[in-house]
């Protein structure tokens, strides 16, 4: 393989996993604090690239669409949880299944009823929208590069949170023990809240930067789903780095299977995962 | 209900479906006969969910994958395959499958088993839904029914829809029978007792990751016997049939008929159909109706149908006493 090429796969590879673990950041976290499994997850990466669609349209701009989407995606996330979810934390894991499970059929639905069912596409910003020369013939797109520097800032932000705020502290402690969290007096219900309407935003922001990427089409949601379910079950329940690592592991994974073996690269996903399991059936980075 | 009330009210159950097809018309058989073969796949389902406790989110892909069998192990000229030799393959194919995944995903509990058991199905989706092997995308068409012919006698025809559907009941009852009679067996006490304490068993001397995976490779079989049928029923098989749609969807009809409850999984596989066939109707937009109806069972109906009449009695009887 010529260098440029191999430079940007390994670039694609990059971009690609940074956006699978924005998207799995909320997965892990809400499964290792609240022990939830939420199917509807990818809903909200879907949501996002849908109302990135709808709000750029509007606004001429996905930076201003981006700017209104988060605090949106927020409070969606904050009233989905109080309604629906906080409901679900005694209820056993099939139970939990089944709701959210019903809830992407309803998101689909609704989906489909304000928006229609075609495929979209979202403009690249005006700023970003121009290529860097790699080689005489090979380029690559900006924005492609502003996707990855914008999830690496945001996982930099993500580890000051976690390992040095006060929030952080009580999300790394309710993840390791719910119940002495609460015996310390921390309100257990506002973290819960947090975390998941966190878990929300950063989802649809995921499918926000990758609107003009991938274009917006009925069904993206569950995609990255199952995708993102591969990540965690890599990386590891409740565990943000290993969702990182295995982020990364998946995206290089099916970047390289698509140039090397592209009628089989769907299942070089599932083979990293198969392989993994047999190592370390609770992930790379589940601690005891 | 008492033991008489209830096996009363499934031999009535039993003999309404016998006589069904002499006066609904062609097209309610086939609805029918189709509900009976998503019955015998809840009931395979149930064996894991209800009764060893594996929530399995991935259970269409051996259903999918026997129904592909149907079509790409019969002859490819119009000449119809035998239904003797066709169906145990198709159902062997799905059990081999089960075995070989379960493998893999019974290293894992709880959440993680959910997650990989519907990644372990995507995976068999994209085989089917990527490559060339079964039509792609498009699906492929089973040509012929299979026929029934054992050396110059023929005992039924599947092309007649009365023959079809009595030979899919019979199927559905051996199927109950066999899973009721496994369950009473000690094999069937061990898999409850994983359910209620896996740990328990082991410490008991059981080996219980081959009992799970026993288990597991049954339910595939089954699951792939209600694949095969549905691809005979339909003659036409895509990628949806393993799709996690499907395996939503059974999860529903074991729900909704209360876990571990073989004659509620049939029961859930009537109201699926049935809300399905009614929302329907109203909308084109069904999808959202039964998104709300499954919310609203979780949220408020836990035990699922089974479970009805006991609470509808026992508030009844509160309000007896109170009023």
């Amino acid at each position: 393989m010529d260098f440029t090429i191999f430079l940007i796969q390994v670039l694609n590879a990059l971009q690609y996993g940074l956006l699978l673990f924005l998207v799995a950041i909320g997965l892990t976290l809400v499964f290792g604090i609240m022990g939830i499994i939420n199917l509807a997850h990818g809903s909200f990466y879907m949501l996002g690239a849908y109302a990135a669609f709808v709000l750029t349209s509007l606004t001429g701009n996905l930076f201003a669409a981006i700017a209104l989407g988060i605090p949106l995606a927020f409070v969606f996330g904050v009233v989905l949880e109080k309604l629906l979810f906080s409901h679900l934390y005694k209820r056993d894991h099939l139970e939990q299944v089944l709701l959210t499970y019903g809830l992407i059929l309803i998101f689909e639905e609704l989906r489909s009823l304000t928006v229609g069912d075609d495929v979209h596409g979202v403009p690249i910003p005006e700023l970003f929208a121009f290529s860097i020369q790699l080689s005489d013939v090979m380029s690559y797109p900006a924005y492609r590069l502003v996707v990855s520097v914008v999830c690496i800032v945001l996982a930099i932000g993500l580890y000051f949170l976690i390992q040095r705020s006060r929030l952080g502290m009580m999300i790394r402690a309710g993840s390791h023990d719910r119940d002495m969290v609460q015996a310390l007096g921390i309100n257990i219900k506002t973290l819960y809240a947090v975390v998941f309407a966190i878990g929300v935003s950063l989802a649809a922001l995921a499918g926000m930067l990758a609107a003009p990427l991938s274009s917006v089409y009925p069904g993206m949601g569950f995609s990255v789903l199952i995708i993102s379910f591969v990540v965690v079950v890599i990386g590891g329940v409740g565990s943000v780095w290993g969702a990182l690592v295995a982020a990364l592991i998946i995206g290089f994974a099916d970047t390289f299977g698509k140039v090397l073996v592209p009628e089989w690269a769907g299942l070089a996903v599932y083979l990293v995962m198969a392989m993994v399991l047999l190592w370390r059936p609770e992930g790379i980075f589940r601690k005891g | 209900m008492s033991e008489n009330l209830t096996r009363a009210f499934k031999l009535a159950a039993l003999l309404a479906l016998a006589a069904f097809p002499f006066y609904g018309t062609d097209f309610y058989t086939e609805v029918v006969a189709k509900i009976l073969i998503l019955a015998i796949f809840a009931m395979s389902l149930d064996l894991l969910v209800g009764f060893t406790g594996l929530v399995s989110f991935g259970h269409a892909a051996y259903f999918g994958l026997a129904a592909y069998m149907a079509v790409l192990l019969s002859p490819p000229d119009f000449t119809p395959a035998s239904l003797w030799t066709l169906m145990p393959l198709a159902m062997l194919a799905a059990g081999l499958a089960a075995f070989v995944i379960g493998l893999f995903v019974l290293r894992t509990k709880g959440i993680y088993f959910i997650m990989v058991t519907l990644a372990f199905a995507q995976m068999a989706y994209f085989i089917f839904h990527d490559t060339k092997l079964g039509g792609g995308s498009d699906g492929i068409y089973l040509d012929v029914r299979p026929t029934a012919a054992i050396g110059g006698y023929t005992p039924f025809d599947l092309y007649d829809t009365v023959h079809l559907y009595f030979f899919v009941l019979v199927l559905m009852v051996l199927v109950y029978l066999f899973l009721s009679r496994l369950l009473r067996s000690p094999f069937g006490r061990v898999l409850v007792g994983i359910r209620s304490n896996e740990h328990r068993m082991q410490s008991l001397g059981y080996a219980t990751f081959w009992y799970k995976l026993a288990a597991f490779t049954i339910a595939g079989t089954l699951a792939g016997l209600a694949g095969f049928l549905y691809a005979v029923l339909f003659g036409f098989v895509t990628p949806e049939y393993l799709s996690w749609h499907k395996s939503g969807q059974v999860l529903l009809m074991v729900i909704l008929g209360g876990m571990g409850n073989l004659a509620g999984a049939i029961a859930g596989a009537f109201v699926f159909v049935g809300l399905q066939e009614t929302f329907t109707d109203l909308t084109k937009h069904w999808q959202l109706l039964m998104g709300g109806v499954i919310v609203l069972v979780v949220l408020f109906m836990p035990g699922g149908l089974a479970a009805l009449p006991g609470r509808i009695l026992n508030r009844l009887r509160k309000e007896g006493r109170n009023g």
